[in-house]
């Protein structure tokens, strides 16, 4: 019987004949054009083209998030004020991918400049969650995870700022990894918040999370933040680790949280269960930090973002306003280029870094952010891991959440690994009512390897999986 | 009486080969707009900032040579305003803490010990430059036109603390400040070419009754002449105002070249916040105690430091030593010039005045100079031995510079020879008595200025070859017999 290509982990694909490889290039291309007009998940479906190299991710066909640069395609952002940008570069994990001939296929939807959790603040539309096209598929990688969850690439970049790879792996029942913070090059990454912005791969199980990883992590000359000698990934395979003895710390703060859902609480603590049973040393304890985590993410996240932003002016890139003087031109530009949450962010930024507020809002962000590492780092020597539901909360429908506030502590569970630079994983669960479920955990800062095998073991006691792979929905399965 | 209370901020490019985040061109004076660009000094999105080594190496030596503490832990922070030259939206700078501080640089201005206090110096980048047409500035121009050429070029911002207190001292503070940051080869110190900015901060007080003036800042000064003729204008300006029982303006102004005065440019009310905060993309700058003591070690001699020491190698006086000692170059074709004839202050004389018109009027750097110490040794040797005189050597001299000759080729091809024939000079000088027997009665009368008359009539016929020590010998002799 001949294999379905949706069936085959990335080492497999890469081991296939020439022929099959350009096949399964072709099959996932014909997928991405039937499929992408109901997900939206691509903002640029590439041409076909069977051009790759030898290596590690030989005829891989993967999707890039439209904040990440590709020589010679457009990179939008999902905004306005880019929508005719061509990336004059490309990114250091696009040249890396092509380097190991991964292939790519598309440019995926996204929050505009990757603020937001459910990708409805996209200039060019909501992409839809591939379990049922009335919910969000979370965000702001939600189409880089609608694209992977329904089978259109073997894998898919996003990038992670306050959890925007894992909390859409979470809603469209996919693994989305964040590496630690300088493991891999931001270099053609288009800023949100560079102190926070990680790349993190999306794939349908943690082995293809760790091809990905392993090809785009190390040191790059081109991004001062990056690290040498970090994590060593010399190794074909992950580390085996033993589920038994390990000591996991579960925040029952994170499960106080009243903006948990009785639902997700519930898989979660079924979850913990199965662990304990294969001989996890579970221990629930007082985080105590995650009161904190939202407000401190919204005065650094939206500081950063001010000033990276202000490069977009309408003048070099966007539509360019007739004015009568500069500033007012700049004012229409600007007004005219960004959507509303950028804006509102902008506007956040801008206050607590204003020279009056810095000190009240920014600098004791700063501090508070030391507390949160310090404290993450003190739970981190006494256990191996933390773990928590990745999100409070079940995909929501298309447009039914408005309030800015709502959407922001959804990111409670992810925001402190960002905080912290520490590594996280979300890996699906069993589901709730058909939605997915993820959890996440997180480990010490550089300890990746041992984080990916241990979510490589969660996935053995998940009901989200089949022969290794994360399930997808049954209307993706034939074209 | 009136007291001036001066401070400078001084921007001065490194002269790194490439510029402080990116491996594009640093020094693009004379090139082309916008062909020394690349993504990241350009601010395209997803670039990234990579500090340059050399520039901290630079900030460092200026650092040592302007005696400041250095920190070894210092971090980057964004200034964010918006302007079409500043492609990023932001400047990446030292805000917070800067590389290095608590400095100073001490001189002698007229016979009085001064020393100025440096608060700082930091590390940041330039911005692009703009054309605007039709108008002086953004706001009102037809067109504007932007050149980022100049966009991440390596800058040092040295920071003064209210220490000057003349607009003289001021020039005088800047012209040390760039002999020095030439002699330790980190900036070309060219004003013209926009190598070394500088903005000053003035205010007066009247020491009577006590009141101080507003201070005003003088924004984008760019020759050592008008920093003295700017500050001149704005002292006078504002003991003017004072005088008249008001105040000037706390405000922003400008030298305006052909007004030859100050205008405003902006008021402290329309001034930016300019939001500092960490710079991310940089991690903190962190430099060992043995990089910074291996680049004092190497540290060259500073100018003050030569001046000094020509004094007392050479014997020649201050004031040559210090015109000598302030440019490098100058000073080590001196120590040459003086090792191979043996006469420093001859040599001293001869660079100082001869040798630096040729350079200035010629617009040849003295290592460009067709003329080397062995030309010296033969124009003292032509003086000494009475074969030329003074006069001769200096009519030589620019030939000199012009052929490369040395001046003995020069005399015998030219015919320069000095006539100390006294036969010769006697013969003429007879016949010039002979002619003139008025002038010989007038001189034996008493009036003895006469004897310029024969003088001159020697020089006339030997077209001024004659040896003037043996013509007026020849001259007053022959009169008095
Ligand atoms: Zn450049």
């Amino acid at each position: 019987m001949k294999r379905d290509f949706l069936n085959y982990k990335i080492a497999e694909l890469s081991e296939l004949q020439d022929d099959a490889k350009r096949k399964a290039i072709a099959y996932f291309h014909e997928r991405i054009t039937a499929f992408n007009p109901e997900l939206n998940a691509f903002l640029e479906v590439l041409p076909l083209s069977a051009n790759y190299s030898s290596g590690s991710l030989s005829g891989i066909p993967y999707a890039l998030k439209d904040n990440i640069l590709a020589r010679g395609t457009r990179t939008t952002c999902a905004s306005d004020i880019l929508k005719d940008y061509i990336s004059p570069y490309d990114a250091t994990v696009t040249a890396r991918l092509k380097a190991e001939g991964a292939v790519l296929m598309g440019k995926t939807n996204l929050d505009e400049f990757a603020m937001g959790s459910s990708t409805e603040n996209s200039a060019f539309g909501p992409s839809k969650n591939p379990w049922d096209l009335n919910r969000i598929p979370g965000g702001s990688s939600g189409g880089s995870a609608a694209a992977v969850a329904a089978g259109l690439v073997p894998f898919a970049l996003g990038s992670d700022t306050g959890g925007s790879v894992r909390q859409p792996a979470a809603f469209c029942g996919v693994v989305g990894y964040k590496p630690s913070y300088g493991l891999v090059s931001r270099y053609g990454l288009v800023a949100f918040a560079s102190s926070l912005d990680q790349i993190g791969p999306l794939t349908r199980c943690v082995d293809d999370a760790y091809a990905v990883f392993k090809t785009i992590a190390r040191k790059d000359i081109n991004d001062a933040t990056t690290i040498n000698n970090g994590v060593n990934l010399k190794a074909n395979d992950l580390p085996k680790i033993d589920l038994k003895g390990i000591r996991i710390a579960v925040p029952s703060d994170a499960l106080d949280f009243e903006g948990l859902d009785e639902r997700v609480k519930s898989r979660f603590l079924e979850f913990v269960e199965r662990l304990t049973e294969k001989g996890a040393k579970v221990s629930f304890i007082e985080l105590g930090i995650l009161k904190y985590v939202v407000a401190t993410y919204y005065l650094i996240a939206p500081g950063e973002a001010s000033s990276n932003l202000s490069r977009y002016d309408g003048v070099r890139y966007g539509e360019r306003v007739e004015s009568e003087n500069y500033e007012e031109m700049i004012k229409k530009n600007r007004d005219i280029g960004f959507g509303d949450e950028v804006k509102r962010r902008i506007l956040l930024g801008t206050f607590t870094l204003s020279s009056a507020y810095y000190d009240a809002y920014y600098r004791r962000a700063l501090k508070i952010r030391r507390i949160i590492s310090d404290r993450i780092n003190k739970v981190l020597q006494e256990h191996d891991f933390i773990l928590n539901p990745t999100t409070p909360t079940l995909p929501g429908k298309i447009g039914e959440i408005s309030d800015p506030l709502t959407y922001y502590l959804m990111d409670i569970y992810t925001i402190p690994a960002n905080l912290a630079g520490m590594p996280a994983i979300s890996v699906p669960i069993d589901p709730v009512d058909g939605l997915p479920v993820g959890v996440q955990f997180m480990g010490k800062r550089l300890s990746d390897l041992q984080l990916l095998s241990v979510a490589k073991e969660a996935e053995k006691l998940s009901g989200a999986y089949e022969n290794g792979l994360a399930k997808l929905p049954e209307r993706w399965l034939h074209v | 009486m009136y007291k001036t209370i001066i401070g400078l901020e001084i921007h001065a490019q490194l002269s790194t080969k490439t510029k402080a985040f990116c491996s594009c061109q640093a020094d693009v004076f004379e090139l082309e707009p916008n062909t020394a660009i690349c993504p990241v000094c350009t601010g395209q999105p997803g670039a990234l900032p990579v500090l340059n080594k050399t520039v901290v190496e630079y900030a460092v030596k200026a650092a040592v040579a302007f005696n400041c503490s250095i920190n070894l832990r210092s971090s980057f922070d964004r200034k964010n305003y918006f302007y079409p030259d500043l492609p990023k939206g932001y400047q990446i700078t030292q805000y917070f803490t800067p590389i290095a501080e608590n400095g100073y640089l001490e001189f002698k201005l007229d016979g009085n010990e001064k020393r100025v206090r440096i608060r700082r110096i930091h590390i940041e980048e330039d911005a692009g430059k703009m054309i605007h047409q039709d108008a002086d500035s953004i706001s009102g121009a037809s067109g504007s036109l932007v050149n980022l050429n100049r966009c991440g070029v390596p800058l040092i911002e040295i920071v003064t603390e209210p220490d000057i207190s003349s607009p003289k001292e001021a020039r005088v503070f800047m012209e040390l400040l760039r002999d020095t940051l030439r002699a330790i080869d980190i900036c070309s110190g060219d004003m013209e070419k926009g190598a070394l900015r500088c903005d000053a901060n003035i205010s007066v007080v009247d020491e009577e009754s006590g009141t101080s003036s507003n201070r005003v800042e003088v924004k984008n000064i760019n020759s050592f002449k008008f920093v003295e003729k700017a500050l001149e204008f704005e002292r006078e300006r504002i003991i003017k105002a004072l005088e008249q029982g008001t105040d000037v303006d706390r405000e922003t102004r400008t030298w305006n070249f052909t007004k030859r005065e100050t205008i405003s440019m902006r008021s402290k009310e329309e001034e930016n916040d300019y939001r500092y905060f960490p710079e991310p993309d940089l991690p903190p700058l962190q430099l060992s105690g043995e990089f910074v003591e291996k680049v004092r070690k190497n540290l060259p001699e500073l100018p003050q430091q030569r001046v000094q020491r020509l004094i007392q190698q050479y014997g020649i006086p201050e004031y040559d030593a210090s015109v000598l000692g302030s440019d490098v170059k100058i000073s080590l074709f001196f120590e040459e010039v003086s090792r191979v004839t043996g006469k420093p202050k001859d040599a001293s004389n001869w660079i100082m005045t001869e040798l630096m018109r040729e350079i200035n009027q010629r617009g040849i750097p003295i290592d460009e100079m067709p003329i080397g110490p062995e030309h010296f040794k033969v124009l003292f040797q032509l003086l000494d031995q009475g074969k030329i005189s003074a006069k001769i050597a200096k009519e030589l001299f620019p030939l000199m510079v012009e052929t490369g000759k040395t001046p003995d080729q020069l005399v015998k091809e030219r015919g320069m020879e000095q006539i100390s024939d006294e036969k010769l000079i006697e013969e003429i000088v007879l016949r010039a008595m002979e002619s003139n027997p008025k002038a010989v009665q007038q001189y034996r009368d008493g009036k003895k200025n006469v004897m310029g008359y024969f003088v001159g009539a020697v020089m006339k016929e030997t077209r001024g070859k004659a040896n003037p020590a043996v013509v007026n010998e020849i001259v007053r002799r022959l009169l008095e017999s």
